[in-house]
């Protein structure tokens, strides 16, 4: 599903994938929602962004469906954990994937109870996006 | 000044500003994703995180003022300042940050205040070396040359 090859090009094509996937990018933080937002746009193009848990939850229960679900922890209204086990209890079965900015070593384990696929500092980086992606590759 | 002499003083000045601890990798970061499609995109991050940072200064500082201060509420501003100037690779803002809030679980006013006026120059600092970069970006641009690229690692 997630393919090999990188471009090298100076204007960073779509990187690595066969198929089109879909990301959803959760965060209160607009700086964060627009470099996670061009990060995640050099793997594919459907994407969408929204500004709490709330939203995310919300968008979901109207039909909305992603891939992956990036979402921040700490956020006005709803948070990341309580949206995550908002989602996971609607049936929502996306790679939810924690950002935050805290310590992880100590939020690692708030973020698997409440269901989510894996976690990371942010800001994300390219590399952790694709080391995310080929992991999604081998278990899928 | 020829384009070619702009290029050079405009890596050399952009690496200083990583010798000095000023920018981390992170802004290499930023850069890496700036493309045809997206040809302001570092200029835009910044902006934003100048917006932040100056509003969330404000917010420190007067929550400082106050007869009581309320440590969570400036720990919050602080936390946030931090997550916004790690995010375009504000080092040393970042760095004074991480500080301030060692200040604020110990609710220790003098020791925020002094963190608060340390992080202020650290960010006009580093406010003034950012738009003087991209000062020398637009000559470039104006003078019909390409922005040249950082490396990764130098």
């Amino acid at each position: 599903m997630f393919g090999k090859g990188a471009s090298s090009s100076k204007s960073m094509e779509i990187i690595g994938s066969e198929k089109k996937f879909s990301v959803l990018i959760v965060d209160d933080d607009p700086i964060i929602r627009k470099i996670h937002g061009a990060l995640v746009s050099k793997f594919t193009t459907e994407i969408q962004e929204v500004k709490n848990g709330k939203e995310a939850v919300d968008l979901c229960r109207s039909g909305a469906s992603f891939d992956i679900i990036f979402i921040d922890k700490k956020m006005p209204i709803m948070n990341g954990l309580e949206a995550t086990k908002e989602l996971r209890a609607m049936g929502v079965n996306s790679t939810i994937v924690g950002v935050t900015s805290c310590d992880l070593s100590s939020e690692r384990n708030d973020f698997i109870a409440a269901g989510q696929n894996q976690c990371y500092e942010k800001p994300l980086t390219i590399e952790k996006i694709k080391s995310l992606l080929s992991e999604l590759n081998k278990n899928n | 000044m020829e384009v070619g002499q702009m290029q050079r003083r405009l890596i050399e000045y952009t690496k200083s500003l990583f010798m000095e601890g000023i920018l981390d990798d992170q802004f290499l970061q930023l850069q890496q994703l700036q493309d045809e499609s997206n040809p302001d995109f570092v200029v835009e991050v910044v902006s934003l995180f100048f917006q932040d940072a100056e509003k969330l200064l404000n917010d420190i500082t007067r929550a400082l003022d106050l007869q009581s201060v309320d440590f969570p509420k400036v720990d919050a501003h602080v936390h946030q300042l931090k997550g916004s100037s790690a995010s375009v690779g504000a080092q040393r803002v970042k760095n004074g940050c991480i500080a301030f809030r060692n200040f604020c679980e110990e609710q220790n006013v003098d020791g925020s205040l002094r963190c608060l006026q340390q992080i202020k120059q650290e960010y006009y600092h580093v406010k003034n070396k950012l738009e003087a970069l991209f000062r020398l970006e637009q000559q470039i641009v104006a003078a019909g040359g390409s922005v040249p690229m950082m490396e990764l690692s130098f």
